[in-house]
Formats: structure tokens, sequence, C-alpha cells
């Protein structure tokens, strides 16, 4: 009898190793993890992107939106544009993940675990507009250096989070901090473990912002890994750089940081004007901090055709950095007038605002319809590009799509 | 039990036994078969098959129009030491989206040879930066340009 049950028990074994195998080689696939390791996987896919997201570079991701994809109120992960300098990290482990907040002018080093920093912090949430500061490079002549962003590198999505400020008071901030910087998990181009593939941060008057956060969730979920799972500085209103993902520590300086792309020229643009392609030192350039005055016509799609008579609605978002949006105002004549129109005031600070019209065109033919902001100082979006800069930062002008009437 | 009786179950037993592993050794080789024939069915959900799937490229060095296929790059004379030197760290995409002058792919070379651990590249640097400077070379674009590749429909009120 003994002999009889341990055939069968091992007939059923090995079946059940067999059916097991199988059953757990499909189901502890992670999801947009292991592929990375495979290579060449489908980002649209891997990253949940609508079909329409335009991929720059797979090494490292670089991915837009067009115009027309940002309608929504609240950017959707699926037309988010994902804007990498490293690699994705890899293995992250949520128990292991901790935040270490260091540097010349922490009173005390301290180390945080994701739920340490959950629980002794409240939570808060904001709309965040979050821009590249290389959005717009594509127009710029010379050509600047660099993925050629064209309008689609800009988002404003719910974050959620602690206060960066309640977490840097926490670990108390000696009086001649002037500067913090980010560190994150993400892994250098050249695999080098010493190289940090980006490491930015901002004075301390934008890191004790209110709405300056830590933030674990974006729209109500974890962050997705191509946002900076599980942990994200987030500084709406500057360069997009500034808000690191995969944060694992941040140092408070007693000088400007002088991480990986604070240096040299990048996210940096002429102190003072220069001419289209000239040469500028390094100490001539100054940091980007508050991104310019910009906005979007996101609905309808250019290229619309509409009949005599027909009035053509326009939707879309403007935003200032710092600052908000005082007025809106669109052109059908290439500039020659404007009306103005209406525009929302801002959920919350550095949320982008939404602006809405109905146009009547007076004959059939070709038009363009221009958008243009103007923020609370008085300061507009240009026609024509702005200052040229060797790298192709702060391309904010006007929007515009086309449209004919028949 | 009686002796006959005893051995007429063992034999039952045994006959039972041997029936259900072959049954089950039958199942087997039927899934085996399947999953040889069909290796899809064994993803659980659709996405994870979609990440499983594993294409062999038939030439690595494929031209087509002009076009070396798996990279994007512009078939020319300079076109594999560019290939070997320029998409080790990063993808062929972030090139061809550039253009540059002479003067101005040399400076980017000495960037990530001091920044990114671009090694020298001897010989093949002249090679290298005659390619992409003439395949990849700066257009004059003025100060904005017309709306180009509009895609027309006609808008519904």
């Amino acid at each position: 009898m003994k002999r009889r049950s341990f055939v069968k028990k091992a007939a059923l074994g090995s079946l059940a190793t067999l059916i097991g195998a199988d059953i757990v080689f499909g189901a502890t696939m992670p999801e947009g993890y292991t592929p990375l390791a495979l290579g060449d996987p489908d980002p649209f896919k891997l990253f949940g992107l609508d079909t329409e997201m335009v991929l720059l570079n797979d090494k490292p991701w670089n991915i837009e939106a067009k115009a027309h994809l940002l309608n929504d109120n609240i950017t959707p992960n699926s037309k988010m544009f994902i804007r990498n300098n490293g690699l994705i990290p890899e293995n992250i482990n949520l128990n292991e993940w901790k935040l270490t907040i260091d540097g010349e002018s922490v009173q005390q080093k301290k180390t945080y675990t994701l739920t340490e920093l959950k629980e002794k912090f409240t939570h808060y949430s904001y709309q965040l507009t979050l821009e590249c500061g290389g959005n717009g490079r594509s127009e710029f002549n010379p050509p600047a250096k660099g993925n050629q962003w064209t309008i689609g590198a800009v988002s404003c999505a719910q974050w959620t989070g602690v206060r960066l400020k309640d977490v840097l008071e926490d670990a108390g901030i000696k009086s001649d901090a002037v500067y913090i910087g980010y560190h994150a998990a993400d892994i250098h181009l050249s695999r080098d473990p010493k190289k940090e593939p980006i490491s930015r941060g901002a004075p301390m008057a934008k890191a004790l912002q209110d709405e300056t956060l830590l933030a674990f969730q974006m729209n109500g979920e974890n962050i997705p890994l191509a946002h900076g799972y599980p942990l994200r500085l987030v500084a709406g209103g500057w360069p997009a750089s500034v808000s690191g993902k995969w944060i694992t520590g941040i140092s408070i300086r007693n000088k400007i940081h002088d991480g990986t792309k604070m240096k040299g020229k990048a996210y940096r643009i002429p102190c003072k004007p220069v001419a289209p392609g000239e040469k500028v030192k390094d100490e001539d350039m100054c940091i980007i901090e508050s991104m310019p005055v910009k906005s979007l016509i996101t609905y309808p799609k250019s290229g619309a055709i509409i009949k005599k008579g027909q009035k053509l609605h326009i939707k879309g978002h403007a935003w200032a950095g710092e600052l908000a949006v005082a007025k809106m105002e669109y052109s059908i004549d290439f500039g020659a007038t404007w009306t103005e129109c209406s525009i929302t005031q801002p959920v919350n600070r550095l949320a982008w605002q939404h602006f809405d019209a109905n146009i009547s065109f007076p004959d059939n033919g070709y038009y363009e319809v221009w958008a243009r902001a103007t923020d609370t100082n008085g300061v507009s979006q240009p026609m024509l590009l702005p200052g040229w800069n060797p790298k192709g930062y702060l391309n904010n002008a006007c929007h515009r799509i086309a449209i004919k009437v028949k | 039990m009686e002796r006959p009786k005893k051995f007429k179950k063992e034999i039952k037993d045994i006959y039972n036994v041997i029936t259900t592993m072959s049954s089950v050794l039958g199942v087997g080789i039927l899934l085996c078969m399947v999953l040889l024939i069909n290796p899809e069915i064994i993803k659980l959900s659709k996405s994870n098959s979609e990440y499983l799937t594993i294409t062999i490229e038939e030439d690595e060095d494929k031209i087509e129009n002009g076009i070396h296929v798996r990279t994007g790059f512009v078939d020319d004379k300079g076109l594999m030491e560019t290939i070997n030197n320029c998409t080790n760290c990063h993808s062929s995409k972030l090139v061809i989206q550039n253009r540059m002058s002479k003067e101005r792919w040399v400076a980017t070379i000495r960037w990530m040879q001091k920044t990114q651990n671009l090694w020298d590249l001897g010989g093949n640097e002249a090679i290298i930066v005659n390619y992409l400077a003439k395949n990849y070379a700066p257009t004059k674009k003025g100060r904005r340009e017309n709306l180009t590749d509009v895609d027309w429909y006609e808008l519904e009120n």
C-alpha cells in the first residue's frame, strides 16, 4: 500500500509541477517589469500610453503628447509625457525603500521608510503643472541639442503626498541652508553606479512652499513606474526636472546644489540675451527657475474643416509657472487683432487654467487660430520664438491650429 | 479477506493506478504538445502575452530605402562606425532627432567623453563626425515655420 500511494503521489505531483510551473510563470510576470530586462518592449503597452503619443527616444525613455491629447483638465497617465534622463530603477522593494534627509545644512540626518513618511506627516493633494524645460525645443534655429520636444511635454495631474517642508523641518534646517538637491534610484545610461543620471533641486524658498510635495500618488493611484514610483518630488511651475523621480534622498545644502544637470549648460539659459547661435560660456549661464506663461489649444485637433457659418468651439489650458494667467486671447488673423476669451481660476496655485471660446469666421478659406496667455505680471506669450539659447529651453511661443472654412 | 479475492482486488488496484498514471501522463503530453505548437495559451492575461513575444530580427543590418532598418540611421559611409560607437548607451533615436554642424557634433562628443563615460573614438571619430555632419546637418527654420503635415478632417457640430 505504501509503495502504491507513493507512485500515485509522484504521478500527480509531476502533473502539479508541470501545471504549477506554467501558472507561476504567467501569474508572477510583473507587468512592465521583467520586460525591461528582455529589452525592446512596446512602450505604449509597458507604460499604458495612448497610441497617439509620440516616442522621441527609447533609451532613455522620452515620450510626448500631442496638443489634442491633452484636452482633459487633469492629465491621465495615458497622455502624460515621459522624460527620463537615465534608466528606470530595477527591483523596487517598497519595504526597503528609504528616504534620507542629509546635507551640510540638516540639523540631524534622518531616514524614513515609506510607511513612516505616510503615517507621520499630513497628506495634501494639488493639481500641479509640470512642463519640461525643453518643451518646444524643436523650433529653435539654429537647432538646439537634445530631445526634440514639440509641444507635448507638459501635464497637470493631481499629486498626493506629504509636504517637503514638513519632512525637512522634522529633520531640522540650519540657518545657512540655501538649496535642496535630490538623489534618486535611477541608473546612469553607462550603468556606472558612481554616476547619477540627474540630481537637481531648488532654492529653499521653493522647497518650503506648501505645494512642493514628496508625492506617492498620482491621480489617486500609486505613481506609475515611469513617473517616479514609489516616491516623487513634485515642484509645480518649475522645469519638470526639479520634480525628481524615484527619490531616495534630499540633501539640504549650504550652497547651490551641484548635482548632475545643475551645472554647465543644463537647465540654464544665458544670463543676458544672446544672438541666435552665439557661443555662451558656462559661467554666463543662469539656472532656470519659474517656467514662463504658456497655453495650448487642446480642442479641436488641428486640421478641422468646418462649414461656412458654423461656429468653432475651442478649448485649452494656460499656465504661468509660479504665477497665474490673468488674461486669455485668441486671434484668427495672425495676430492683427486679438479677442479676449474666458479663462477659469486655477483650482489651486500652480494648476493650469482652462479657457474656451466660440469663434465665428468671416468667410471661406484657410485660417489659423492662435492662442495667447498673459500672466499676472502683464507678460504675454510671443508669437515668434522667444530668445534663442544654446540648449533650447523655454519656448513659450503661441500655439496655433489650422482650420479651413468651406 | 480470501486470498483469491484479495489478489483480484490488488490486481484491480494496480490496474486503477496504471490507468490514472497513463491518463495523467497523456494529459501532460497533450499539454506539452499544445504548448509547443502554440506557446501563447499559457499567458493568462492579454497584457502579459505582449511582453513575452520576442521577435528575432532576420537581418540585423538590413537596409531599406536608404535607411538602416534596425536603427533608423541613413545608409552612408560611416554608418557602422556610428552604430557601433553611438548606440551603446543611448538610442539611435536621440542622434536622429538632432541637427548639428561638424563643430557642434564634435563638441557633443567631447561633452559625452567628459561627463558620460564615452571612450576615445580614435580614427573612427573623423568618420563618425563626417557621417553625422553630412546626414544630420541643420536646416534653416527661421523664427517660426508654417504649419505642415496638417491632417485635415471634417468637424461636425
